[in-house]
């Protein structure tokens, strides 16, 4: 479903990520996981090209999409949903969700804006409330449900787990669930290895831009050393 | 009483073609980034296409349609200039679309010029609404009272499609962050040209919708300019409520400065702009920018160093040829070369706020004329030496640097540019109308050089020692650990005010130092015209100013000088030719599409690719 092929990113002269290869197979959920700085958010940014990969491929359904520009990426059916969130803070609710809609897409589930709000009630309350009103758990759903509203055929996850209260990351993992269930293909980016544990499928590690390991969670489980290795301090 | 409304209503019929103008250029910045400095060029097309059409079309329908098609027109050339011009410029550096946005100005002052003739056109009258309404008695022209009840209707069709169509919410959600926008599956080139078009078929609908009271002419394009920036800053960068509101504040204002302040109508407006912006210094309804908030993070530059052998050779031999000048090359070379040498002062001290400093200066011809003035006015009044005036125009230009610079640096980005242009137009406008002292339009004149530097040869020398003298003066200061803490306050104030480094301190200090490298240019001028008149001050010549370190390359330290010499040579070789503007604006273009780090920058980048000169990365 997605292919990740031996790609190089640059900051400037910083060589952020080396010759970095997976795949997500389809209707699946895979965990990337690596320290603070390892490389997680670039790697999404360079499949969705906001980062320009120097060399390498990303394929998505066996067409390579690097070099193509981020809005065409979105509309073939990969949905990004950054770390830092991003809503747009001077629109409502509603507003923000707005700007994610796309036209159905064969092959995806079809999300409206009343689905949106039964996986989330929190939003449907807040539903004219602008961006900028909202908690920061309220916030992370919000980004999900407006990358929702295109009709992705695979999510790229940044970290949803990062800084909101435990039972928003309960709900998190519910959602993430119900997409897996909807048959939609997920990579999250993650720090939090108990999350990543109770949602994924299979695990990428990656350590200063490069892949450490790439297996089923089960394998994981059962090397504890790799764990210790690449991940939590 | 009765006088009082009739004022007002006056002031708010004027606002309506201010408003639609301004809008636009909010809407444009807003989504786009861009400082849209041509969109008085489309203002002026609106009045032009507009009288054409009038022409043609008979009738009250003939009229009515007639504004229409004029913004319709304007606004599909906004969408040519903005698909074949700005386009390719988006991913240069910030602002570096300003120069484009300038050539497009040139481009288009010859294009109407050749179209339409020298002459002003005298605006026909709306059919149907040639007389006036009395009004508590007071006579008020009937269009006035139609733009009057117009205007709330045209903004409100802008309201609705902002705030309550899909459109409007991407408009408004890429003002914010146009990269996420992006990455939600919206082509955001189709956003900006589509925003694009919009906002100049705004300014062409202000344009045809004044023609009855005020024509069309060939100075309308910069006549506007400053009033636009001035309404769009006092209402809020992107704000169209702020710019309803300031359109409306401005005009109304004026009305009242002809009736009882006539001498000093065009300084009201400015010195408004400055008092709202100390006051909220985002516009009355503007947010406060943050840095980098719209996903566009400039790359590293490459740390400046100082020059290599062959290129300190280089610059030796042009100096050489320089000096020989006057021994082989003709009069008319020394003063060409007087002034272009002069010019490159005056854009190297811009160069080295803009480039160093990261201080984007739309004004810095109040400092070059200022100091033109300020020793022109020494010698004029107080009669003194002509040694004496030109040692005061430095003095005079860095103090009033100091000032105005303790003023503007409260704000950041394109509000500290916008507020360092008011001042200058404030400086101008104060020129400009206090006839008694500064001789108003018609300048100053019989300012000439002492006894000993009278003659072309010698002011050539002292203006070629002067001008080099201080290139490297700023050169050297760049260098020094002052050019260093202004480089870390540009590029992370927070990391330079934890290692110490009073940013604020030093960007002010900065700002007076130009200002005072821009005075020594401004003496050196006056004194080699023999006169100085207000359009020194102009807009214009702050532009210049800005295309040069532009062209030449904001990056690199030659960038001033190397862009004064290129334009000067090039405007001195064009401006024999009747469309001059006409070619100089293609060439702009020209050189912003295929050099978007400059000439100096690009000719770097080329020597480096050739191998000619090393890279950082080699070295
Ligand atoms: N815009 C940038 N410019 C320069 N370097 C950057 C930039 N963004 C990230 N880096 C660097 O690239 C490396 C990888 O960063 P990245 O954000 O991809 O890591 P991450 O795994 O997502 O970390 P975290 O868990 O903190 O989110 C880090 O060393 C970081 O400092
Ligand atoms: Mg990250």
């Amino acid at each position: 479903m997605l292919e990740v092929e031996r790609i190089n990113s640059f900051y400037g002269k910083a060589h952020v990520l080396r010759d970095l290869s997976f795949s997500a197979p389809g209707g699946q959920v895979v965990a990337l996981l690596g320290r603070n700085g390892a490389g997680k958010t670039t790697t999404i940014k360079s499949i969705m090209q906001l980062v320009r990969p120097a060399s390498g491929t990303v394929r998505f359904d066996g067409t390579p999409i690097t070099g193509l520009p981020p809005h065409r990426i979105a509309k073939m059916g990969l949905g990004y949903v950054p770390e830092e969130r991003r809503i747009f803070t001077d629109l409502t609710v509603a507003e923000n969700l707005l700007v994610g809609r796309q036209p159905p897409r064969a092959g995806a589930p079809t999300w409206t804006e009343d689905m949106l709000f039964d996986l989330f009630p929190n939003l449907a309350e807040r539903r004219n409330n602008r961006g900028k009103a909202l908690s920061g758990g309220e916030q992370q759903m919000l980004t999900i449900a407006r990358t929702l509203m295109g009709n992705p055929s695979v999510v790229l996850l940044d970290e949803p787990s990062e800084g909101v209260a435990p039972v928003i990351v309960e709900q998190m993992a519910r959602v993430i669930q119900q997409l897996k269930s909807e048959g939609l293909t997920v990579l999250l980016s993650e720090q939090n290895l108990h999350f990543a544990q109770a949602v994924a499928d299979r695990a990428v590690i990656i350590e200063s831009g490069a892949q450490v390991y790439h297996g089923t969670l089960e394998d994981l489980k059962a090397h504890p050393e790799i764990r210790e290795a690449y991940l939590a301090a | 009483m009765e006088f009082f409304v009739a004022q007002i209503l006056t002031g708010l019929a004027n606002a309506s073609s201010l408003f639609l103008v301004a809008c636009g250029l909010s809407l444009i910045f807003g989504v786009t980034r861009i400082v849209n400095f041509a969109h008085g060029s489309l203002y002026m097309l609106g009045a032009y296409t507009g009288y054409t059409f009038m022409q043609v079309l008979p009738g009250a329908v003939g009229f009515w349609t007639a504004i229409l098609l004029a913004g319709l027109t304007v606004g599909l050339i906004g969408m040519l200039v903005e698909m074949l011009v700005l386009r390719p410029v988006y991913r240069a550096p910030e602002l570096f679309q300003l120069v484009a946005t300038f050539g497009v100005i040139l481009v288009v002052q010859d294009l109407t010029l050749m179209i339409w003739g020298p002459e002003d056109l005298l605006g026909p009258r709306a059919p149907g609404l040639r007389g006036v309404y009395r009004i508590m008695g007071e006579p008020i022209p009937k269009y006035d009272i139609v733009l009057l009840i117009l205007t709330p209707f045209v903004a409100l069709a802008l309201w609705y499609l902002i705030a309550r169509t899909r459109v409007g919410v991407l408009v408004r959600a890429a003002t914010q962050d146009r990269e996420m926008v992006g990455a939600l599956g919206v082509n955001q080139a189709w956003l900006f040209t589509g925003v694009f078009a919009l906002g100049s078929a705004l300014a062409g609908l202000g344009g045809a919708l004044q023609l009855p009271k005020g024509g069309a002419d060939l100075l309308m394009d910069f006549t506007i300019l400053a009033p636009i920036f001035v309404v769009v800053v006092i209402g809020g960068m992107g704000s169209l409520p702020g710019a309803y509101l300031a359109a409306i504040l401005i005009s109304v204002l004026n009305v009242f400065g002809v009736t009882y302040l006539p001498q000093s109508t065009l300084v009201l407006m400015y010195v408004v702009m400055v008092v709202v912006l100390m006051i909220r210094p985002y516009g009355l309804l503007g947010r406060e920018e943050v840095a980098g908030e719209h996903g566009q993070v400039g790359e590293p530059e490459t740390p400046i160093k100082p020059a290599s052998g062959p290129v300190r050779l280089m610059v030796i031999a042009g100096l050489a040829v320089l000096a020989l000048v006057p021994v082989f090359g003709s009069t008319f070379a020394q003063v060409l070369l007087t002034d272009i040498v002069i010019f490159c002062l005056f854009a190297a001290s811009l160069h080295f706020l803009l480039g160093l400093g990261g201080l984007v200066s739309f004004g810095h011809a109040a400092y070059y004329g200022g100091g033109a003035y300020i020793a022109a006015l020494m010698v004029k009044h107080a009669g003194s030496p002509m040694e004496a005036a030109f040692l005061l125009a430095p003095l005079g230009a860095g103090l009033a640097a100091l000032a105005i610079g303790w003023v503007c640096l409260r704000l950041t980005g394109v509000y500290f540019a916008m507020l360092t242009l008011a001042f200058a137009q404030l400086i101008w406008s104060l020129v400009f109308q206090w006839g008694e002292v500064t001789g108003g339009d018609d300048g100053i004149v019989n300012i000439w050089p002492a006894d000993w530097l009278n003659g072309t040869t010698i002011y050539y020398y002292f203006a070629l020692a002067l001008s080099v003298g201080g290139i490297i003066v700023l050169r050297h200061v760049a260098h020094s650990p002052f050019g260093y803490a202004l480089r870390a306050a540009r590029d992370s104030a927070r990391q330079a005010e934890a290692t110490g480094i009073d940013t604020r301190r030093v960007q002010l200090v900065a700002f007076g130092f130009a200002g005072m490298m821009g005075g020594v240019a401004g003496g050196l001028f006056v004194f080699s015209k023999g006169s100085v008149f207000p359009n020194e001050l102009e807009i214009v010549r702050s532009f210049d100013a800005l295309i040069v370190v532009f062209l030449g390359g904001v990056k690199t330290l030659a960038g001033g000088v190397a862009g004064g010499a290129f334009f000067k040579g090039i405007e001195d070789l064009l401006t024999r030719f009747e469309y001059w503007r006409l070619v100089m604006g293609l060439l702009i273009i020209f050189v912003v599409i295929v050099a978007p780090e400059g000439i100096v920058g690009s000719l770097r980048k080329a020597a480096s690719r050739l191998g000619i000169l090393k890279t950082a990365e080699q070295t």
